[in-house]
């Protein structure tokens, strides 16, 4: 008997096939429920918690918001989220350098979160410019971050990120002038990577900047469940 | 570096397939766009790495680049991007982040014996 010739099968699968069904189904959900997803991108220490920090105490007077804070090691983030008073789960990914859908399933489920009761979901991925970009977690909006001190072309090192993301920030503005930040410069290489993207400019420590995104959320939610109602 | 990870599912997929038609996999085709967030090299050296101790062990991985194509809404059609840093017609100039092609990460073939 011959060996049998080697020949080419074809297949085609998504490698990430399985994360995307777990995607839409929380995105389902999330929409079912009517609550306004948000996720946040970054590089590690361009101030994503401060910023969520300061957003959550802001948005609480007004709506019903939670947070889910993913790093590869500590609670320290969910301590300090935990400080505005909203619901917030830590979500420890071991080695792992970024969140899947799956661990944002697991979670809610685990606090047994009412979605329904919420108006804004925030999930806070791990400090990672590359791994983030290819899983989709079943947001409604991907906010990328990028701080004055970073440098302008970030956005131009990074681009498979920031073509991922709907929105970005501009963080820590208060410290723009001691490092000679140049706002045309990083405006220029976001809309080369993402023609066209809308680009926030703010300072958690000192508020200036974060009413805009405020109502530039109030604006989505509402739209979102508008469309929901048709 | 999440290759890894990606790799492990490829070759999970590969040996589900191969255990259900009964065939070894020789070799793992797979389409990987520019824009997929994941780096060729990388991968490949994670694909070794995780086919050791599976039946995949020794099995290759061949990689097929697939550029980015975004639709300029200036020239109604779809065209090339001269970099992926600059999402911008590669013939008019027109600015456009539609991207037609260019985020594949898909097992495409399996060539088995």
């Amino acid at each position: 008997m011959t060996a049998l010739e080697p020949r080419l099968l074809e297949v085609r699968k998504n490698v990430l096939k399985q994360n995307d069904i777990v995607a839409r189904s929380l995105r389902d959900r999330f929409h079912t429920a009517g609550v306004f997803v948000v996720s946040l991108v970054s590089s590690p220490g361009s101030g994503k918690t401060a910023f969520l920090e300061k957003l959550l105490t802001m948005l609480r007077s007004n709506y019903r918001v939670a947070a889910l804070v993913g790093d590869l090691a500590t609670e320290n983030d969910a301590a300090r989220l935990a400080r505005s008073r909203a619901p917030v789960k830590q979500i420890i990914t071991g080695t792992l350098c970024h969140l899947e859908a799956a661990m944002v399933q697991n979670a809610i489920n685990e606090e047994k979160w009412d979605l329904g009761q919420l108006d804004f979901l925030f999930i806070e991925n791990v400090g990672n410019l590359v791994c983030p970009s290819s899983y989709d977690l079943g947001e409604d909006l991907r906010v990328v971050l990028l701080s004055v001190t970073e440098g302008e072309d970030k956005p131009l090192k990074y681009p498979t990120i920031f073509n991922s993301a709907d929105v970005a920030i501009v963080t820590k503005s208060d410290l723009a002038v001691p490092v000679d930040f140049d706002w045309p410069a990083t405006q220029r290489n976001i809309q080369a990577v993402r023609p066209g993207m809308r680009v926030f400019q703010l300072s958690a420590k000192t508020g200036d900047g974060m009413q805009p995104f405020l109502e530039f959320l109030a604006e989505r939610l509402a739209e979102s469940r508008a469309a929901a109602a048709v | 570096m999440h290759e890894l990870s990606i790799a492990m599912s490829i070759v999970e997929m590969a040996q589900e397939e191969a255990l259900e038609r009964g065939v070894r996999v020789n070799a793992v085709h797979l389409k990987l766009g520019a824009m997929s967030g994941v780096v060729k090299e990388a991968l490949l050296s994670s694909y070794e790495m995780a086919c050791d101790d599976t039946p995949l062990r020794g099995s290759r991985l061949v990689i097929e680049e697939v550029p980015v194509i975004v639709f300029c809404p200036n020239c109604d059609t779809q065209r090339s991007l001269s970099s992926v840093q600059l999402f911008c017609c590669g013939e008019c100039g027109t600015p456009t982040s539609e991207i037609v092609q260019g985020k594949e990460l898909e097992v495409v073939a399996l060539e088995i014996q």
